[in-house]
């Protein structure tokens, strides 16, 4: 298989880890855990959504395709969301994508999920660098390089013209 | 398969702007590396850093940016998006620029200020910058969406809150509908004698509001009546309302000749049951509307009232009337209900007849109640001794865990009144006394100068089993006073329980109703415990009173008038801005296949079976985007946040590592 | 004037694709009437050399099915590619991957082990012989194509005009496809030629399915008598309609079994199982995260039901180099 330039723990591998955090609770935990100048693992990037409930399992598997080693999850607490019960949406997505992640040969810790309230910016750090540290055991996510669709005639010729 | 790549109208030139934040971000941050590695990313026409974005000339940059080189999609690296975005979309906005064709990097709470490794921030903050300059190539512009405000207001529940509320919204000069299921307003406060701690008269303060609401122009009071169906969104509600059947018309005079000739006899709920009433009766003398009303179940039908009628005011035939009315806002003022305390047998109410409730003793000592202000046993005789238990159904985790916050307070008063009118020996039992508020620890040592008896601890029961002769013939109230250590038997001729407070039984159906949040216990949850208390998630419906939680009547009027006042600013601004991240439903992608309803909270999404698509309410929709994600058609999209502009963000986070 | 050529050619595939070439009856004698077949090998006899032969760009359209696994596959695919002006994906494999798609779920070594090894499938073969591109045996010597790692799409191998979606292909899609080549009215290059538009949309049942999340259990069709007139959804059965385009005049539904997703994903979707996990994941009627997976774990093989036509085209492609947990393990080569 060509993913053995990935194999376990190369030498200089740091783990990478997308978070997507609700604008309310763990988007603003992790900006308080700023403000109250809380270290943490650099290898987390964040993106911001306004509901856990917006978390398409589609976002998880496009990160671990793009590059991620893992995932994290932020919502507010079960009965504190927002808009009601958008964190009860993600839940259940959540549940499920881990069992397929399981199926498909992927280390269901790779997929984290964490309900972290505004006023929890010590979570944040402890969540994040709890996460890098299990990614690190696990070493980097060996998927297959997805094959790149070749696209219509027309689409390459434009292309190689385009090129040239 | 292929996809359409969703270019903005004419080619995206992005402005990067990376803040120092003086020593901030620039103290961990390589702001010249991040500048110089944004001037790189594909889209990008020019790159900065500068001292402080956030200032005057820092918003200069991107202006005059905007206006000489066409930068149209803005990037700024700084703070949180929570801080500044709409700083920052305020100045694109003065530039000429959609303020929505803007998007933040987070590198100071995100990156420089939890990163210990110069070189990682640097990196992260890169790969920050690249997701956000990827992301904005997609925005489009977007415009807030403005929805007028109506100015009418539905009050639901006329008990002191909903009567205040209604009347501070009245007399700002909108119509207010007052809806109360009884058949008179004035609630609970309405039942009462004398109120803690001042000891003044309940009724000489409340029946005065009373009829001024009900006088009030601007008012239109329904009573009887039930909020059946709530359609709509904030300013813009429809509302059901159902009006029972009172078979008694507004041209009766009150006077009361046909409650004489009435032969049907019931237990009067007003007075808990204690007292009897006619089938056609009204709740106390000074009720309002003071119209009579029929309780149809008791009535025999005899018509007898009729012939007696002067007035001609009572109509057998009326019934049941469903009404919909518009209104902008709502204020939910439904109040609690008292716990029952046949729930705990080990009190013998129910079982020994001189075992009451606090309600009960509430309307013995009010001069207009079943006994005309006498406290008296069941065999008329008055009470030598009195036995007050605090906290009935309240602080334990069999019932209620919660406190009551009024039951110390008005066990308090009832120990006065009861003490003043008979003379009787009375005994406090509690657990805690709990007396904050104005003037309210004042009122226990004045209860203790004046020799009621307080005993610590909560009592285990009731009996009329006695063991020594002077139980003879009592109720004896078996207690730990865990002041002294030691169990007491206390004889006394009464027992008051203060009941505790609960939630309405249908609060969870008014909630639906509603559309709010309930605590898990079935008080109203407001937005904010602290910064939004009457507000709740939906826009336009407010809370005020005991429904929100238990409260005493200086707290509930401070909350009615708060909600009121809330409601008037909405309805004087006379529209709502709408953020614009609400979603939109492709009707060419839509399969109609319903997994998108039952995902809105605010069921602002509904389904046109003509067309068999989802169908969305802009105004309704908060922008969640919980829709959008369990949408299997990739039917829906979520504006500032659609799939495209999260995949670009997500490809850009880990373009750069 | 000439007949517009076509051609038609199978790959990784079952021959049910052919099937439905056949199944068009009396209208393939339209068909034939306006256009010229100049290679179907599964039909008539054509060599690969009278292709070769052909000038490219010869064939107006050329429809591939089944996905693409080996060397002889790869070469093929190239070769129809090069005669044909519009090489067209017939059917779900050379769309989507298709059911030997599932073949991605393990490794190449781990499915030769099972063929030729020690595994179930092996019949008379005692000295577990497993051929290569070139095996040596007493009786002589065998060559063969090679085997790929990992089972593509058409698409993932040469340039596709058009995807033909379904498992096989719907008469009347074919039908009309081939209409629009013969009178030149080819909508744009890269078209799925199927309703974008999920099988919810047409399906006589959605009147049964509730607005809010209802699903407390999941069962597999031949646990339960199957209601003809509900939600299979409500009955607890995945039913992959709401992520599956429409076009194919519900067939399985009127046959009274769920839809398991041949016409593959709609053009707002990356990912077709990820979408409908999504969906019928949001529909579990509970809030509580035990509950919600035993519900799950009621799923039984959810790879391949949520890929059971698509999982060379989702986002994993393949089963990941094993992790630590996970079904079967895939080893790696």
């Amino acid at each position: 298989m060509s993913d053995s330039n990935r194999s376990a723990q190369p030498p200089g591998w740091e783990p990478r880890i997308t978070a997507f955090f609700c604008n309310w609770c763990t988007y603003t935990a992790s900006d308080l855990a700023g403000v109250s100048r809380m270290a943490y693992a650099p290898n987390t990037r964040v993106i911001r959504v306004m509901c856990s409930g917006r978390i398409d399992p589609q976002f998880v598997l496009a990160a671990l395709r793009a590059g991620a080693d893992g995932v994290l999850i932020g919502g507010c607490h079960p009965g504190d969301c927002h808009y009601q019960e958008g964190n009860y949406k993600c839940l259940r997505r959540f549940t499920m994508l881990r069992r397929y992640l399981s199926e498909m040969g992927i280390d269901p810790q790779r997929l984290r999920l964490e309900w972290i309230a505004a006023s929890e910016g010590d979570k944040v750090q402890r969540v994040t660098n709890e996460m890098v540290e299990q990614i690190r055991k696990l070493g980097p996510l060996k998927l297959a390089p997805l094959p790149q669709a070749q696209g219509c005639q027309r689409a390459v010729a434009e292309r190689a013209a385009a090129e040239v | 398969m292929i996809r359409t790549n969703q270019t903005p109208d004419g080619q995206p030139k992005i402005g990067v702007y990376i803040c120092h934040c003086g020593m901030n971000i620039a103290g961990q941050v390589g702001v010249e590396e991040v500048t110089a590695f944004a001037s790189s990313l594909p889209n990008v026409v020019v790159a900065r850093h500068y001292k402080f974005m956030c200032s005057d000339p820092g918003q200069e940059l991107i202006q005059a940016d905007i206006a000489e080189r066409g930068v149209n999609r803005v990037v700024v690296a700084s703070c949180s998006p929570l801080l500044h975005e709409a700083t920052f979309r305020q100045a694109c906005a003065a530039a000429g620029l959609n303020p929505f064709c803007f998007q933040m990097a987070n590198i100071r709470e995100q990156v420089s200020w939890v990163t210990a490794d110069k070189d990682h921030a640097t990196s992260k903050a890169k790969a920050l910058v690249a997701a956000a300059a990827r992301r904005v190539a997609l925005h489009q512009p977007l415009e807030r969406r403005r929805v007028a405000v109506r100015r009418e207001t539905l009050v639901v529940g006329a008990g002191i809150a909903g009567i205040e509320a209604a009347l501070r919204i009245a007399d700002s000069g909108k119509k207010v509908y007052l809806v109360e299921r009884d058949s008179s307003i004035g609630g609970h406060m309405a039942k009462f004698d004398k109120t803690f701690p001042t000891l003044d008269c309940a009724a000489c303060i409340l029946t005065p509001k009373m009829v001024r609401v009900a006088r009030h122009p601007n008012v239109e009071l329904v009573t009887l009546a039930e909020v059946d169906e709530v359609s709509g969104y904030v300013g813009n509600f429809t509302v059901k309302l159902r009006r029972r059947a009172r078979y008694v018309t507004g041209a009766c005079t009150g006077c009361g000749q046909c409650e004489e000739v009435c032969p049907c006899v019931q237990p009067n709920q007003f007075e808990m049951g204690r007292s009897q009433r006619k089938a056609i009766y009204r709740n106390f003398p000074q009720a309002v509307p003071n119209w009579f009303v029929i309780d149809y179940g008791a009535c025999s039908g005899c018509r007898l009232c009729e012939d007696v009628c002067e007035a001609g005011a009572i109509d057998h035939e009326q019934e049941d009337e469903v009404e919909e009315i518009q209104v902008g806002t709502i204020v939910l003022a439904t109040g609690f209900k008292t716990f029952d305390p046949r729930i705990l047998p080990q009190y013998g109410y129910g079982r020994y007849e001189n075992v009451y409730t606090s309600l009960e003793v509430e309307r013995m000592v009010n001069a207009s109640g079943p006994t005309g202000g006498q406290v008296l046993l069941a065999d008329g005789s008055e009470p030598k001794s009195v036995a007050i238990i605090h906290c009935v159904g309240s602080r334990d985790k069999k019932t209620n865990p919660w406190c009551s916050k009024v039951c110390c307070m008005y066990s308090l008063k009832l120990a006065h009144l009861v003490k003043q009118r008979t003379g009787a020996e009375v005994y406090n039992f509690y657990i805690d006394m709990r007396t904050p508020g104005k003037g309210y620890e004042e009122f226990y040592d004045r209860l203790l100068e004046e020799g009621v008896q307080f005993v610590r601890g909560r009592v285990a029961d009731i009996t009329d089993w006695p063991m020594t002769e002077a139980e003879e013939g009592k109720l004896v109230v078996r207690a730990e006073d865990s002041l002294i250590g030691v169990t007491r038997r206390i004889p006394v001729d009464m027992v008051i329980l203060s009941v505790g407070l609960e939630p309405q039984l249908d609060a969870h159906q008014m909630r639906k109703k509603f559309n709010i949040s309930c605590s898990s216990e079935g008080w109203f949850l407001e937005r904010h415990p602290k910064l939004a208390p009457v507000a709740t998630f939906t826009d336009g419906v407010w809370i005020a009173g005991a429904c929100q939680g238990p409260k005493d009547i200086p707290e509930t009027v401070a909350q009615a008038g708060a909600a009121a006042s809330e409601a008037i600013a909405l309805m004087d601004k006379g529209h709502v801005e709408i953020e614009p991240n609400t979603v939109e439903i492709d009707e060419e992608k839509c399969s109609g296949c319903k997994t998108c309803l039952g995902m809105c909270p605010y069921h602002a999404i509904s389904r046109d079976d003509q067309k068999g698509v989802a169908v969305v309410n802009q105004a309704m929709c908060k922008g969640c985007g919980t829709c959008a994600a369990a949408c299997p058609s990739g039917a829906i999209r979520q504006h500032l946040f659609t799939d495209e502009e999260i995949y670009q963000e997500i490809e850009g986070v880990l373009s750069y590592v | 004037m000439d007949k517009p050529k076509v051609g038609f050619y199978w790959c990784a595939s079952c021959g049910g694709c052919e099937e439905a070439v056949v199944d068009l009856a009396e209208t393939i004698l339209d068909v034939v009437e306006v256009v010229d077949i100049v290679f179907w090998p599964c039909a008539m006899d054509f060599k690969r050399e009278d292709v070769e032969a052909m000038p490219d760009g010869t064939m107006a359209a050329c429809f591939v099915n089944g996905a693409v696994r080996t060397s002889e596959q790869r070469a093929m695919a190239e070769l129809c590619r090069r005669k044909s002006q519009s090489l067209v994906a017939f059917g779900s494999c050379a769309h989507l991957g298709g059911v030997p798609g599932l073949a991605n779920l393990h490794s190449r070594q781990s499915i030769l082990q099972a063929c030729y090894g020690d595994g179930v499938f092996t019949t008379v073969n005692p000295d577990r012989v497993v051929p290569g591109p070139r095996t040596e045996r007493p009786e002589g010597s065998l060559e063969l194509p090679e085997l790929d790692g990992e089972v593509k799409r058409l698409d993932h191998c040469v340039t596709v005009d058009y995807y033909l979606p379904g498992c096989p292909p719907p008469v009347k899609l074919i039908v009309d496809a081939v209409t629009a080549i013969v009178e030149n009215k080819l909508p744009p290059e890269g078209t799925v030629l199927a309703p974008d538009t999920a099988l919810c949309h047409d399906c006589p049942r959605l009147d049964s399915k509730p607005e809010e999340p209802f699903i407390d259990r999941f069962r597999r069709p031949h646990q339960i008598p199957i209601d003809p007139e509900k939600c299979f959804l409500t009955q607890g059965l995945l039913c992959l309609g709401p992520a599956t385009r429409s076009g194919c005049d519900n067939a399985c539904i009127q046959g009274n079994m769920p839809c398991t997703g041949c016409m593959g994903p709609l053009s707002g979707v990356r990912d077709q199982g990820a979408a409908a996990l999504s969906a019928v994941a949001s529909l579990m009627a509970t809030n509580d995260a035990s509950q919600a997976d035993r519900v799950a774990a009621e799923l039984a093989d959810l790879a391949g039901t949520l890929y059971r036509y698509g999982m060379p085209s989702s986002l994993l492609f393949k089963k990941a180099e094993q992790d630590r947990t996970g079904g079967v393990p895939c080893p790696s080569e």
